[in-house]
């Protein structure tokens, strides 16, 4: 079969619009474009009852109820609403939350906005597999705790927390747990009755729908969570987020919230299959690679490797007919390779040698054997390129070379 | 990230690509950057120490596309020069013939500092060897 080319394979970065999810979206668009808060003619009802049908989806995606769900711009948005919004409503009880070290940058530069006035922000450390402890999360809780954060899976290692026992934990100190679920949804089962959650920050585009809608579940019994409201105007849902509501977004957030329910088993195998192919091939052909985080408690669709002694950049340089990203230094705007990895202990050295594979629903088997025959032949060549791989092959240890003075050895 | 065709060239048909022997009492080493920082760059030349004309030049480069097309176009660059031409070239020039956009101007910056290392090191190799000086100051 022939292959077309490029080929993507970055699905934590984003996911192309599902084919039936457009088709459903379509028409929302001219023919049916009524605003959902028009109460008073047909075209705000039939708007809103394409809203409330897609609340339904989303929330029996993840065992909640319609009610619980607030349509938002995006995760960046509901997390910015979860944790600013719970901050603000619990100022009185306390000042505390506590997050951790991976979280991504839209926890993170909330967090570190809190503690510009006066919240206090324990950034839990993360262990050699991505994951937290749940000794030093009990050990963190102070009785002015009032959130925990902590992500479902992380989007560049894709490991898994412990959410359950998180949420367990959480529970028994009367602390609200808020999750950044935008990885695994529609990927893993997620429940917030089992897990305990009492907000989760869900988007469309990372489960074959459209950008720029989200939503975040704000769980109303056992306990009723109240937010204060970022945004303030009509008072739309049900005052946490105010604004119209974007229909054709929300429309195909829940068509794919649904397709996801009805294929997840199926496309999870699948694509753990895949996955693990990859591997294989790469780790069977090649040596001094390194995966990066728990391979137990990854999601299904997600490979992050270490390729020793080949920069990051200049791989995907090599592979530029295959859509993948880095960890190196190169590839982000700050120069700092990624503050995952280190966090993981992946030294500065593997973590710029980083790549990682996101597969997703429309890859096929074919694609996988291209990506892994092209990597290994590029990363071969690469390493006959590199000093480092000579040294390292010679037997020298270059952890113990003085690299500021190396020149005059 | 768009890459200029010449970076693309040198990345694809890297020039003088391999080692010297480094003991070779006319072959400069200089090994520069560190792997922490992502860019590791090895140049070695083989010098004519009677003309002082480099006569070989061998990269090896672990680092980004421009990381190593600049230390590609370095070799063939100083080869066929004197050390003291070789020693005035610099990064400007190198940003200039790759158009190196900002962020990877260290690249070339890197590049001279190796082409610099490898010289050092081959001008200290001959006054340890040079029989009148005092072979005391040995590495």
């Amino acid at each position: 079969m022939a292959i077309k080319l490029p080929i993507y394979m970055d699905y934590h970065a984003t996911t192309p619009v599902d084919q039936r999810v457009v088709e459903t979206m379509l028409p929302y668009f001219h023919e049916k474009f009524g605003n959902a808060a028009s109460r008073n003619h047909s075209f705000g009802w039939t708007a809103e009852e394409a809203v409330e049908n897609a609340r339904a989806q989303i929330a029996s995606l993840i065992n909640a109820s319609p009610k619980e769900i607030i349509f938002t711009s995006g995760a960046t948005e509901s997390n910015n609403l979860a944790i600013k919004g719970a901050a603000e409503m619990y100022r009185e009880k306390g000042n505390h939350i506590i997050t951790q070290v991976i979280e991504h940058k839209a926890v993170l530069d909330t967090c570190k906005r809190l503690e510009k006035y006066g919240y206090e922000v324990t950034y839990l450390p993360v262990g050699k597999d991505g994951r937290i402890d749940l000794d030093d999360l009990r050990k963190a809780i102070t009785n002015k705790t009032i959130l925990i954060s902590i992500m479902y899976a992380n989007n560049e290692i894709g490991v898994i927390q412990p959410v359950q026992e998180i949420g367990k934990i959480a529970k028994e100190h009367g602390i609200l747990f808020h999750s950044d679920a935008v990885q695994a949804l529609g990927k893993i089962p997620i429940d917030v009755q089992k897990d305990n959650l009492d907000m989760i920050s869900l988007t469309a585009h990372k489960l074959y729908g459209p950008k720029g809608c989200g939503a975040l579940y704000v769980r109303r019994r056992n306990p009723r969570v109240q937010l204060s409201a970022q945004i303030d105007g009509g008072g739309h849902e049900r005052g946490m987020r105010s604004g119209t509501l974007n229909v054709p977004g929300i429309v195909g957030f829940g068509k794919a919230a649904e397709l996801c329910q009805q294929e997840m088993a199926t496309e999870s195998a699948r694509l753990s299959g895949l996955r693990d192919r990859l591997k294989d091939a790469i780790f069977g052909k090649l040596d001094e690679v390194y995966i990066n985080g728990s391979m137990t408690h990854r999601l299904p669709h997600n490979i992050n490797i270490s390729f020793a002694f080949v920069e990051g950049e200049s791989l995907l340089m090599g592979i530029n007919d295959i859509a993948v990203s880095s960890g190196s230094a190169c590839t982000s705007a700050t120069l700092e390779p990624s503050y995952v990895l280190k966090a993981l202990g992946v030294g500065e050295d593997l973590a710029h040698t980083s790549i990682r594979f996101g597969l997703g629903r429309f890859n096929t088997l074919e694609e996988v054997d291209y990506v892994s025959s092209r990597v290994i032949e590029v990363v071969e060549r690469l390493r006959e390129l590199s000093p480092l791989y000579e040294m390292a092959k010679e037997g020298i240890d270059l952890s113990k070379l003085n690299w500021k003075t190396a020149a005059e050895h | 990230m768009a890459y200029s065709d010449k970076v693309v060239d040198h990345y694809e048909h890297p020039r003088n690509v391999g080692s010297l022997p480094k003991d070779d009492p006319n072959v400069g080493t200089g090994l520069v950057g560190a792997p922490e920082c992502g860019d590791v760059m090895r140049l070695q030349m083989k010098i004519n120490p009677e003309t002082q004309v480099i006569e070989e030049a061998k990269f090896k480069t672990f680092g980004c596309g421009s990381a190593i097309a600049s230390s590609s176009l370095a070799t063939e660059w100083v080869k066929g020069k004197t050390v003291s031409e070789a020693l005035a070239i610099s990064n400007t020039d190198i940003v200039r013939e790759l158009s190196l956009p900002p962020v990877k101007i260290h690249c070339s910056v890197l590049a001279e500092d190796a082409i610099k290392a490898a010289i050092e090191d081959w001008k200290k190799k001959k006054e340890v060897s040079a029989p009148a000086a005092n072979a005391t100051a040995g590495n």
